[in-house]
């Protein structure tokens, strides 16, 4: 019954976006004044389907109601509360569903809370956002049915992917997506401008914290997710260029540029078509990114069912929409006036700077993870791109942003002289020879990317905070704070990076309980492997005592579990987290002599990629809350 | 003019993207990576039985006049517990099956078959993984068809599915 319902729920859902595209079409005609007010209450009306149809797919879920094909085939009856929920989005029809959830609701926030974007151009930019909708309600009714039932209803069910059965799942998802749709509404803006000729600075502030709000969530679901895979996947990597990791990071990468241009055209009224190009492009790549992971067309840790005819189904609507797109906006952004110009020593030749090198880097990450197809489409051979690439092509350009980043926000708005650039960067720039020099000093041989890496991020931690210098930090703006803390939390992180890549010790080791092993500045004893179980599996789980130096030991319990449904193995590290790192431990295979493999790592100060990535967040919520008063108050005005 | 030309540049990188993917969606699905080893004659080997009650296998049984399935598994791995129903099924077919068993100790393999089934006529025992090696094969379980001249037909890698049962006997019948 609850799946019917959902299954009702979501076509009234499809029907509504198909009223919100029609009305919008029409009010958007001179004749059709009418249907204006129309449009807004029918977009708040499909959110709230669609999430009751979602509602209902959660509760089928939690029942462990297996005549439902989708709960048999990923659900089990053993499986903990956490992770029946956390299964509703552990596959593709549940996470489609997600998806068009998260459509509507960004679609309905606009209706509701978009004030200041001129009426026509609201109502167009809420027509696009029905027009994707559309489409993926197709998919899903048609293609990814999630309330298909079966008969006869199986007796148990299938159980959920084990590397997927970890609290982090149960979170990363849904905020991820949250940032990957919810960039749609930057795309349904442009395409909304672009159909009113209505490009410029008060489109621009309008669009600002939509994008800011979804940038916000992208950046923590990746943040969340690079930890998950640290953790969970038992390779002690946090990114491994994975073609999954790299559809988030496209976007991310997008949107990051999107940000610093829409702030040029709020602030300058210039870069008007590249700014609504990269909207496009945010949004083409979040589509670009599900199509590539749920097609299956590129092989990939995060495999998922695969299944060609929904690839093509999904290929279509990427091209429907992104063609569309970009055709409107090969047709219409000639007729959008040039914007203002300004000299390149500037603050906005800063942030175009900062567009070119972030395109470069999207553009380095696509071709590194479209090759592979490319190739295929014309040899046959299969090949797959690692990370020797991305590291050696993305990571120079990637020091270079960082570098433009420290300096960027010390330079005035449409002309500035170098020197006066130079004059306030100065402090940092020393503070960061400084760093050269004791790492050449104290860590010599450092490889050079980690090395410039160290650096760069002292320098530029440095220089991030330099705006605030002299500055009465009462009157001092929220939105600059955010900015401030975003990049000190880029600093941060690129510290994290570099250090654990320059720094981290490996030990590798077959050992007998009661041997002992060191690893960096600990001492690790092994003492006992015993068998435990859990709610639905068992594992070995290892006794590790670890001690530094003459500190106090402490004791580590890495394991090596077996799930029963699915039959799979996974690895839990064990992680002790320091000020200056964490210690790392996995227990592998055991051989015939009774000894087992332990995986030591000491990463000094990796935690700060995390840290770094929480702090850029941190930096779009306070610029998000700064925009958003400011906004109101100026409304009142 | 050149303003023009450089606006319709990112619709002509999408049109080459679809092209590119939608030759990839088209072209016959091969997400297996198939091994250097189809084609090729199985490696020389002679491996000791690996349990009670079975011969051990020779790169000469491989080549008697009939095409044989050889399954690579060892019995500390647990995704070859969930593959040992279709072997069985495909055992039912009548279908020849030999084994290799990766570093493995005989009480294990016997402990393995007794409770999971015993699908298989010979089984060899790699202690080492070398032989393993030789068949270009990195993983437990993996599972080869080599037709009657001993050369190397099919290459599945992972454990076989119950829907993929039909492909490994097709793939048997092909190397008739």
């Amino acid at each position: 019954m609850i799946a019917e319902l959902g299954l009702a729920a979501l076509w009234i859902a499809a029907t509504l976006s198909l009223m919100q595209l029609a009305f919008g079409g029409f009010a958007l005609r001179a004749d059709g004044e009418a249907l204006l007010r129309t449009v807004r209450p029918v977009a708040v009306a499909q959110a709230v389907l669609v999430g009751i149809a979602f509602l209902c797919l959660i509760l089928v879920f939690l029942r462990t109601d297996l005549s439902v094909a989708l709960v048999a085939s990923n659900s089990h009856s053993a499986k903990p509360f956490v992770y029946k929920f956390a299964g509703v989005w552990g596959n593709h029809e549940g996470s489609m569903l997600l998806w068009v959830t998260v459509l509507a609701i960004a679609g309905a926030a606009v209706a509701l809370f978009e004030r200041k974007l001129p009426q026509r151009t609201l109502i167009a930019t809420l027509a696009a956002q029905a027009a994707i909708g559309l489409g993926f309600y197709a998919f899903l009714l048609f293609a990814s049915n999630p309330f298909e039932r079966l008969s006869p209803a199986p007796v148990q069910g299938n159980g959920l992917n084990p590397l997927l059965q970890d609290p982090g799942l149960a979170f990363h998802p849904p905020t991820l997506y949250f940032g990957y749709v919810g960039i749609s509404i930057a795309f349904s803006f442009a395409v909304g401008a672009l159909i009113t000729r209505d490009v410029g600075a008060n489109f621009a502030r309008a669009m600002r914290p939509w994008v800011l709000a979804a940038w916000i969530f992208l950046t923590l679901g990746i943040t969340a997710g690079s930890y998950w895979a640290y953790y969970e996947l038992g390779w002690g990597g946090w990114w491994f260029w994975d073609p999954v990791e790299n559809a988030s990071l496209m976007p991310w990468l997008a949107a990051t540029a999107l940000l610093h241009s829409v702030t040029v055209l709020a602030t300058r009224d210039a870069l008007r078509a590249w700014t609504v190009m990269l909207a496009v492009v945010a949004f083409s790549m979040s589509m670009v990114g599900t199509f590539l992971v749920r097609s299956g067309i590129l092989t990939s840790v995060h495999s998922f069912a695969v299944d060609p005819q929904r690839g093509f189904f999904i290929l279509i609507l990427l091209s429907l929409y992104i063609g569309g797109a970009l055709m409107l906006f090969g047709l219409r952004v000639g007729t959008v006036r040039e914007g203002a110009t300004f000299e390149p020593v500037s603050r906005e030749g800063a942030l175009v700077a900062n567009n070119l090198l972030l395109s470069t880097i999207l553009g380095i990450v696509l071709v590194g993870t479209l090759y592979p197809l490319g190739v295929e489409a014309v040899t046959g051979e299969k090949l797959s791109v690692g990370p020797p690439y991305f590291n050696s092509a993305a990571g120079p350009v990637a020091l270079a942003l960082v570098a433009v980043m420290a300096a960027g926000p010390l330079a005035r708005w449409r002309k500035d002289k170098a020197k006066a650039v130079l004059s306030r960067i100065a402090v940092p720039v020393l503070i960061a020879a400084l760093a050269l020099l004791g790492l050449m000093l104290f860590a010599p041989g450092l490889r050079i990317l980690p090395l410039l890496g160290i650096v760069l991020a002292v320098g530029a931690g440095a220089a991030s905070v330099a705006p605030l210098w002299k500055r009465n930090l009462r009157r001092t703006p929220l939105f600059t704070y955010g900015m401030v803390v975003a990049h000190l939390g880029i600093a941060v992180c690129l510290a994290g990076m570099a250090s654990e890549s320059a720094f981290t010790k490996e030990t590798l080791v077959a050992a007998t309980p009661g041997q002992t092993a060191s690893v960096g500045p600990y001492q690790i004893r092994f003492d006992a492997v015993d068998p435990i179980a859990g709610p639905n599996w068992t594992a070995n789980e290892a006794t590790l005592t670890a001690r530094r130096g003459s500190g106090a030991p402490f004791v580590m319990r890495p394991q090596s579990r077996m799930f029963s449904a699915p039959p799979t193995e996974t690895s839990e590290a064990a992680i002790a987290t320091r000020l200056d790192g964490q210690l790392y431990t996995v227990l592998g295979k055991s051989d015939e002599q009774g000894r087992w493999q332990l995986r030591l790592w000491w990463k000094p100060f990796v935690t700060l990629i995390w840290l770094g990535g929480s702090m850029i967040a941190l930096g779009g919520l306070l610029s998000l809350i700064g925009r958003v008063r400011r906004g109101r108050r100026e409304v009142a005005e | 003019m050149k303003r023009r030309l450089i606006i319709w540049i990112p619709l002509a990188v999408f049109v080459i993207f679809v092209a590119t993917v939608a030759f990839s969606l088209y072209a016959p699905a091969e997400r297996v990576i198939r091994s250097r080893m189809i084609g090729k004659p199985v490696p020389a080997f002679a491996l000791e039985a690996a349990a009670p009650g079975h011969q051990g296998l020779t790169s000469a049984d491989l080549a008697a006049g009939q095409p044989r399935i050889v399954n690579v598994f060892a019995s500390w791995c647990v995704p070859c517990i969930a593959e040992a129903p279709q072997l069985l099924a495909l055992a039912g077919q009548g279908i020849p099956i030999d084994a290799i068993a990766i570093r493995d100790r005989p009480e294990d393999v016997a402990d393995f078959l007794a409770k999971w089934g015993d699908p298989y006529q010979r089984i060899g025992s790699d202690r080492d993984s070398r032989v393993q090696m030789a068949f270009g094969s990195s993983g437990v379980p993996e599972t080869f068809v080599v037709d009657g001249q001993g050369v190397v037909r099919y290459q599945h890698i992972g454990d076989i599915r119950p829907e993929q049962v039909s492909e490994i006997a097709a793939a048997y019948e092909a190397a008739k």
